[in-house]
């Protein structure tokens, strides 16, 4: 049976198609004059190009972390081009009917319309390809409201007193090698700020969508909800099937002022690789967010893809009562590795955090959940509870966890539960003789599995994800 | 000819488990086949249903003139063959309603019939539910998960009832069961028979079959049906248990 498992495990990837647009991208390498010409490409303030180049000067100093369960080829940073924008965007479209169709039609395939009659009700998008956002919807419904949901190029310009504030104030620049190559390099992403005690009145979402040949995405999320207001944000990401490893080294940090609340979810779909682990996207991504008191961050992250995922959403618990919520489904299959999990930094008395990790690995995939929970001093009466269970599908695939406990308040209680288990054999004589083909019993019971974090998602994308696995399965079984 | 099995042999690993098997059920027949533990009555029904593990040697599985051995397992099940489960496995987290209308639509699509509707799916399940007697929320309940004994049984009989199968094997569905819960699995099969379906009835003990009526009884024994007869040879075993086969009842596994 665990043949028919591997079989329906290997799986099509929707997304892997290139669009035929003309770019401009920067030949390979990286060195100052680099990061002068992306400023100059935005158009930046001097003190953002400062900025950049501070890091850039820290990051030289710096050395990749190779601490995390996985293995892979030295990246070499110098073959690699950092900006890539489609021609077209050069002169700015000022509304979707300047934009080049091809644009349009690129992520009308990827089931991202952006007419804004055509799209979901609810949901604004900010659409990125490769190094430029393409266009944001709902603009203008949003503004009514006094949300700012921009690119972050344009943020910078428009809004730079909140920029300068707020950037690198969560994640600083020389945090880790690849935050401070994000911030010397990134080019675009979304900036939200949602202003004191508003409840942002759609959810709002980008989408990220690599095209370019050799080029790496450095994207950029800065999302500040003031104090008692509510934000739902979600990011999604797909590029097209290449044989070539490619960059994705992206930072989001959120702020969580007092009483506020940020809801963060993920459905990650970069280009895994093939069967036998070549091409894919490298994910080094840093995210983090600060909860001031009495607010809460929550994340909620659905990993499918990538050749490699680094990636440890994490929260600063800093206020009193504040909470801090990790919901994490990831699926590993053929040779993808991911070694994923948070980090929850109690410092605020009576702060609350839960941590809820799936992982699923198949075929001769690894997976890893590696995660942090500390309690600082003054972390009177504070709560973790951690529950990581583990899915095996086959025989060829691995598991790890490596949980991390620190606590110095004796008041602190943190408690973490783990469990492993496999797609039984008996599991899927049931289901086939109920007469369902061992895909769909796959499908199924990794759903099942996985359900406890879907039901954290926003309502229109817990469908999404829920396909996605299946899309993620097709085949893997026969 | 709903079922005919012909000089079947069959191996577990390296052991041979059924030994020259022969039998043939007419539609709307109930057999009952009894026999002491490690008789072969649970390989009859993994061979037939195609289980990994339960290898052909020889001879031959038709039902209703197609050999059932060219099929998958969820082909035979589209083919109207249902195998209700001694031990039914636990699936986490996948609800018995999504369970249910997955294995109902699957087995629609293969007969060419449009798929159920959600709320016409709800509808004849809430029925079904009833009928074996489990609260509502046992359809939003995991599949099977912690359930008692009892309850997994009904939950078998529920799937029959919801799938409508034309060769039903209940595979010792009465192990475990208290007299009560034993009622309602053999009404829940009784209100089945419809003169089409067949049933086949695998158990240890006469007890269920005080209930869900055979048309015929047979005894398995060393991987072959050693007598049969009408439902007065069950009552005849019940009095001399199966000692007169001169087997010790542990022969093998």
């Amino acid at each position: 049976m665990s043949e028919q498992i591997e079989k329906a495990i290997a799986r099509k990837y929707d997304a892997g198609f290139v669009s035929e647009i003309e770019s401009d991208t920067f030949p390979p390498g990286l060195d100052e004059d680099v990061i002068r010409r992306i400023s100059e490409m935005k158009n930046e303030p001097e003190w953002m190009l400062e900025w950049r180049l501070q890091a850039f000067r820290s990051w030289l100093k710096m050395k990749e972390p190779d601490w995390a369960h996985l293995g892979y080829e030295r990246i070499d940073y110098q073959s690699i081009s950092y900006y890539s924008a489609p021609k077209s965007m050069k002169d700015k479209p000022k509304s979707l009917d300047e934009v080049d169709p091809e644009l349009i039609r690129t992520y009308e395939k990827l089931g991202i319309p952006l007419h804004e009659q055509k799209m979901l009700a609810g949901v604004a998008v900010d659409a990125v390809f490769d190094s430029v956002s393409v266009v944001t919807t709902f603009r203008a419904k949003l503004e009514e409201a006094g949300v700012i949901f921009c690119p972050i190029s344009e943020a910078i310009q428009k809004y730079p007193e909140l920029v300068k504030k707020y950037l690198g104030s969560v994640v600083p620049r020389s945090d880790n090698f690849f935050a401070a190559l994000n911030c010397a390099v990134f080019t675009d992403g979304s900036f939200v700020y949602i202003p004191k005690g508003v409840r942002c009145p759609m959810e709002l979402s980008t989408y990220f969508r690599i095209n370019e040949l050799n080029t790496g995405q450095f994207e950029r999320t800065l999302i500040i909800a003031d104090e008692g207001s509510h934000v739902s944000y979600l990011e999604g990401c797909t590029a097209p099937q290449r044989d070539e490893n490619q960059l994705h080294a992206a930072v989001v940090e959120l702020v969580a002022l007092d009483d506020a609340e940020i809801k963060y979810s993920t459905v990650q779909n970069w280009y895994p690789g093939d069967e036998n682990g070549k091409g894919g996207i490298y994910n080094f991504v840093t995210k983090r967010g600060i909860a001031h008191k009495n607010s809460k961050i929550s994340w909620t992250q659905v990993e499918t893809g990538s050749a490699i995922t680094w990636k440890y959403p994490s929260c600063i618990l800093k206020g009193d009562n504040s909470v801090g919520e990790f919901y994490s489904v990831a699926l590993t299959r053929g040779r993808q590795q991911a070694d994923t999990g948070t980090k929850m930094i109690h410092l605020g008395k009576n702060t609350k955090s839960t941590i809820v990790s799936k992982g699923i690995s198949a075929g001769n995939s690894s997976n890893a959940y590696r995660g942090l929970v500390k309690m600082g001093p003054g972390a009177d009466g504070a709560r973790n509870h951690t529950e990581c269970d583990s899915l095996l599908i086959g025989d060829k695939c691995a598991a790890h966890t490596f949980p991390y406990i620190e606590s110095s308040n004796p008041s602190a209680i943190v408690e973490h539960e783990a469990t492993t288990s496999k797609v039984s054999d008996d599991q899927m004589f049931l289901c086939k003789q109920r007469g369902l083909d061992a895909e769909k019993a796959v499908s199924m019971i990794v759903n099942g599995f996985c359900k406890e974090v879907f039901k954290e998602l926003p309502m229109e994308f817990a469908v999404e994800a829920g396909k996605l696995l299946e899309i993620s399965l097709e085949g893997s079984v026969g | 000819m709903m079922l005919t099995i012909k000089d079947l042999h069959a191996r577990v690993e390296d052991k041979i488990i059924l030994k020259g098997l022969n039998l043939t059920v007419k539609p709307g027949e109930v057999h009952a086949i009894m026999g002491p533990n490690g008789a072969g009555k649970s390989t009859l029904g993994y061979v037939m249903s195609g289980r990994d593990g339960y290898e052909l040697v020889s001879g031959s599985i038709e039902m209703n003139g197609e050999d059932l051995m060219e099929m998958d397992i969820e082909e035979r099940a589209q083919q109207g063959l249902f195998l209700a489960f001694q031990y039914p496995v636990e699936i986490p987290g996948v609800s018995n309603m999504e369970f249910m209308k997955e294995s109902v639509n699957a087995i629609r699509k293969a007969r060419g019939e449009e798929a159920l509707t959600a709320a016409e799916f709800l509808k004849i399940a809430k029925e079904a539910c009833k009928q074996v007697n489990l609260p509502l929320d046992f359809l939003k309940r995991g599949v099977n998960e912690g359930f008692s004994g009892g309850e997994k049984k009904r939950n078998e009989i529920m799937q029959l009832i919801l799938l409508k199968p034309k060769l039903v094997i209940l595979d010792e569905s009465d192990s475990g069961l208290d007299i009560d819960a034993l009622k309602v699995v053999a009404d829940g099969v009784n209100s089945q028979r419809d003169g089409k379906r067949s049933f086949i009835v695998v158990t240890h003990y006469q007890r269920l079959l005080d209930f869900i009526e055979p048309d015929y009884v047979h005894i398995l024994a060393d991987g072959k049906i050693v007598k049969s007869g009408g439902p007065e040879l069950a009552k005849e075993v019940e009095s001399t248990g199966y000692a007169w086969l001169g087997k010790p009842e542990e022969a093998g596994a």
